[in-house]
């Protein structure tokens, strides 16, 4: 396990056998954000006009990269079924639409969805690590891991301990991040950094630096579960730190914003910025996911709407 | 492309065209001058074409001005200065803020004509020019009448009538620059547009007829190099503001002195990025890729030398190559095109004369590897690399887009490259540290100096240069000096 540097040749560092001082030396010379700079970029993404087959094929890549989400108390067996439905056939009447990716659940309701998307391409994610706050003891959210696993997860979205980071015991978060990747096993780990409570765009991607050489398969902003959830400047920052990730190591590491995307136009917005900071290869549900809840009917409405010219109701869509 | 719902990677995603519509704008086939609140014909009867640079298209015939026309809407200018200067401040304001509405209402079509002229990317037309041109009339029709503020105890009044020549990269926005603080002060204008973009003078002069200004006030003659310099060797002026190129601010300098006609000149540039290893290196890389890309880099302000500290060359490098090759090069309406149409085939001569000079002198280079369209003027974003400060493409402005890179060591040695130059007009400085940006920007010898940031325009803000970037201030109170007879002017 290794630190290499996001820009330059610095000699990595041993994540196994550094202390606290050198990871926080280390985390010095992670070059800053500007976050005036990254708003403005972002601007220009969101400037794109995107139209005709472009927005079609946005549109269905958009549905493939859905990771359907239900974090509630009220979740039911019901409930997750339902969404596995609607997941494997979002629009009825539309047999051109593809399935989502995955859905993303509680670990209580994991065999539930588990046998919902049997036989299908649908993958099933499970939120653990006493997610959303992860504050209890490490020995505690290993133990949810290995169950959610055990139970048929392909892939486990953990929370980051942002306690520790706050306070600068990086180790201490690092720690807990390189133990959950060991109990994960075969299945993937996406790492939640929760960006709204790390206060600046330089927290984003110190996080996001230490996320992925902890061994992190893909990185998300957030747990949805407070107000500040997926931004674009957020996302940028981390799709940055992505692609210098890669220029270093040729790694390949995922995205996952989650949280606050609604409409089919935020989501293209997304794509477009996928596409001019990442490239094209990152234009896939392998690496690249939306966290959502409500998303999917927006993008249902406007493929409906491209295809047949006009809108229809909301009632016209099934609410699952 | 389709989606491949097995592995949707295999195609690139491929941005449909999203062309803006020209219905929006109703482009005469011939134009006249305009004189005394009027369309007129030029005395010689000859006229030329203004031409689309993206597609060498014709778009108009425009009247050709000669030394005639120009004693024309001189003593017209003349003749009204008398009554807009006596009008009250407050009711010329009144005139300003209806042509900042005006502009406003009319901003689809002026910033598609622009575009369609001049080749600029729409984009930038529409969400930089128009918008700062309407900012530039709101924001002098604020000083009208509280000059006697501005200048407290010096009793300030207008020059009287003032020639105006601007260049063909901003082609309304320099209008604006020019003419709004003239107004604002209570002098007439006679303004001469470039010769490859006069459409959008001439929309404006509309405007300004719609606007209900008085006859004289504002004149428009049109014409090539010719007419320009009858304009600025006219001894009826008052004063000649020129923004242009430096070979010709001189001789306009020659010709006002011969007349004790007042000046301004905002002449060419050669700024320099100087970006520090602290600095925050994405954002930086935006900042560098706007600073030369921005309006195809016809931009006298442009940062055609970019400084990199030595210790960040080579990850600055494989940043800013990577990022050339997302800007999208092309068609100048299309929503999504980034860098538009050289506006000329001169110009585009001009670059393409520079570079082969930047290649000869043995520099490394690299270039997009867009495709470039089979007609109009285009030149891919290129970048030159460990050009030494000697060579012709760290000296001289191209005026295209095309960035010359120098590495530093230490601030001092930045400073001392950043300042070697003829010009001082623009720097740029990338740092985290607040400290060093105020000691850099106090070693500037350029007129501005942006900090984590380039190409940042406001009306409040003055604009100008040292050296042979010229001289006198455009926007800001500063702004309102050049048109004033004051105490201290």
């Amino acid at each position: 396990m290794s630190i290499t540097h996001t820009s330059t040749t610095e000699p990595a560092l041993n994540l196994g056998a550094a202390t606290n001082r050198e990871i926080l030396a280390f985390l010095s010379t992670v070059p800053p954000v500007d976050e005036v700079g990254a708003s403005e970029r972002v601007a220009l993404f969101k400037s794109r006009s995107i139209k005709a087959d472009a927005k079609m094929a946005a549109l269905l890549l958009a549905v493939q990269m859905m990771d359907l989400t239900t974090l509630q108390g009220d979740d039911t067996p019901g409930k997750v079924r339902q969404m596995a439905a609607k997941g494997i056939r979002p629009d009825p009447s539309d047999p051109t639409v593809p399935p989502v990716a995955a859905l993303c659940v509680y670990p209580s309701l994991v065999p539930t969805a588990v046998e919902a998307v049997a036989n299908t391409s649908i993958k099933v994610a499970s939120v653990a690590t006493y997610f959303p706050s992860g504050q209890v003891p490490l020995d505690g959210k290993i133990t949810e891991v290995e169950n959610v696993v055990a139970a048929g997860a392909d892939e486990v979205d953990m929370v980051i301990n942002r306690g520790a980071f706050l306070r600068g015991d990086y180790r201490a978060m690092c720690e807990e991040i390189v133990a959950i990747k060991k109990a994960c096993g075969p299945a993937h780990l996406k790492v939640i950094l929760e960006t709204g409570e790390l206060g600046n765009l330089d927290n984003v991607r110190r996080a996001s630096v230490l996320s992925i050489a902890c061994g992190a398969d893909f990185i998300k902003t957030s747990t949805g579960k407070i107000s500040e959830a997926a931004t674009l400047p957020v996302t940028l920052v981390m799709l940055e730190t992505i692609r210098e990730h890669f220029a270093n190591t040729g790694q390949h590491i995922g995205m996952k914003p989650a949280g606050g995307i609604r409409s089919a136009k935020e989501a293209i917005s997304y794509l477009v910025m996928i596409n001019e900071t990442l490239g094209p290869q990152w234009l896939s549900p392998d690496l690249f996911r939306f966290g959502v809840s409500s998303l999917l009917n927006d993008v249902l409405m406007q493929i409906r709407y491209l295809k047949t010219g006009h809108y229809q109701g909301a009632d016209y869509f099934t609410k699952d | 492309m389709t989606v491949d719902q097995t592995d949707p990677t295999n195609e690139p995603w491929e941005y449909a065209p999203s062309t803006q519509s020209t219905d929006v704008v109703d482009i005469a086939s011939r134009y006249g001058l305009w004189i005394h609140g009027e369309e007129v014909d030029p005395a010689s009867g000859s006229y030329f074409a203004t031409t689309n640079p993206a597609t060498e298209d014709r778009i108009a015939e425009v009247a050709s001005g000669d030394r005639v026309d120009i004693d024309r809407a001189v003593k017209s200018a003349r003749s009204a200065t008398k009554g807009w200067a006596s009008l009250p401040a407050a009711e010329r304001s009144k005139y300003l803020f209806r042509i900042a509405r005006l502009v406003q209402e009319r901003s689809r079509e002026l910033a598609v004509l622009e575009s369609l002229d001049g080749g600029k990317p729409i984009k930038e037309s529409r969400d930089i020019d128009v918008n700062l041109v309407a900012a530039h009339f709101f924001y002098y029709a604020g000083w009208a009448d509280k000059l006697e503020y501005a200048f407290a105890g010096l009793d300030p009044k207008p020059l009287g009538v003032a020639g105006q020549i601007i260049p063909w990269n901003f082609p309304l926005l320099m209008l604006a620059w020019k003419v709004a603080p003239a107004l604002a002060t209570g002098n007439t204008v006679v303004l001469k547009p470039a010769e490859t973009t006069p459409l959008t003078a001439l929309v404006f002069a509309q405007i300004t007829a719609e606007a209900g200004l008085p006859p004289g006030v504002l004149n428009i003659v049109t014409g090539a190099g010719d007419t320009g310099a009858a304009l600025a060797a006219h001894d009826g002026i008052d004063k000649i503001a020129f923004t242009g190129s430096t070979a010709v601010g001189k001789n306009i300098q020659k010709v006002a002195a011969a007349n004790n006609t007042r000046v301004t000149l905002e002449l060419g540039g050669k700024g320099a990025h100087i970006v520090f290893d602290d600095a925050a290196i994405d954002q930086a890389i935006e900042g560098v890729i706007n600073g030369i890309f921005f309006n195809q880099g016809h931009v006298c302000c442009a940062g055609s030398r970019l400084l990199v500290q030595e210790s960040i060359r080579d990850v600055f490098l494989d940043r800013l190559r990577t990022r050339i090759s997302t800007l999208r090069v092309g068609d100048p309406l299309d929503k999504n095109t980034d860098v538009g149409a050289v506006n000329s085939k001169a110009q585009l001569a001009r670059i393409e004369e520079l570079v082969a000079a930047g290649k000869d002198e043995g520099n490394d280079w690299f270039q997009s590897d867009c495709a470039l369209p089979s007609d109009g003027y285009f030149f891919a974003p290129t970048v030159f690399t460990d050009v030494a400060q000697s060579s012709r493409i760290a000296q001289e402005e191209i005026f295209g887009p095309v960035l010359s890179v120098m590495t530093f060591r230490t601030a001092a040695e930045a400073v001392e490259k950043a300042n070697n130059t003829p010009y001082g007009l623009s720097a740029g400085i990338w740092t985290n540290k607040g400290s060093r940006i105020l000691w850099m920007a106090d070693r500037m010898r350029s007129g501005v100096v942006w900090a984590n940031t380039f190409n940042k325009f406001d009306p409040a803000s003055p604009f100008g240069g040292y050296q042979e970037s010229g001289f006198g201030r455009e926007g800001g109170r500063h702004g309102l000096l050049p048109y004033l007879e004051s105490g201290v002017a």
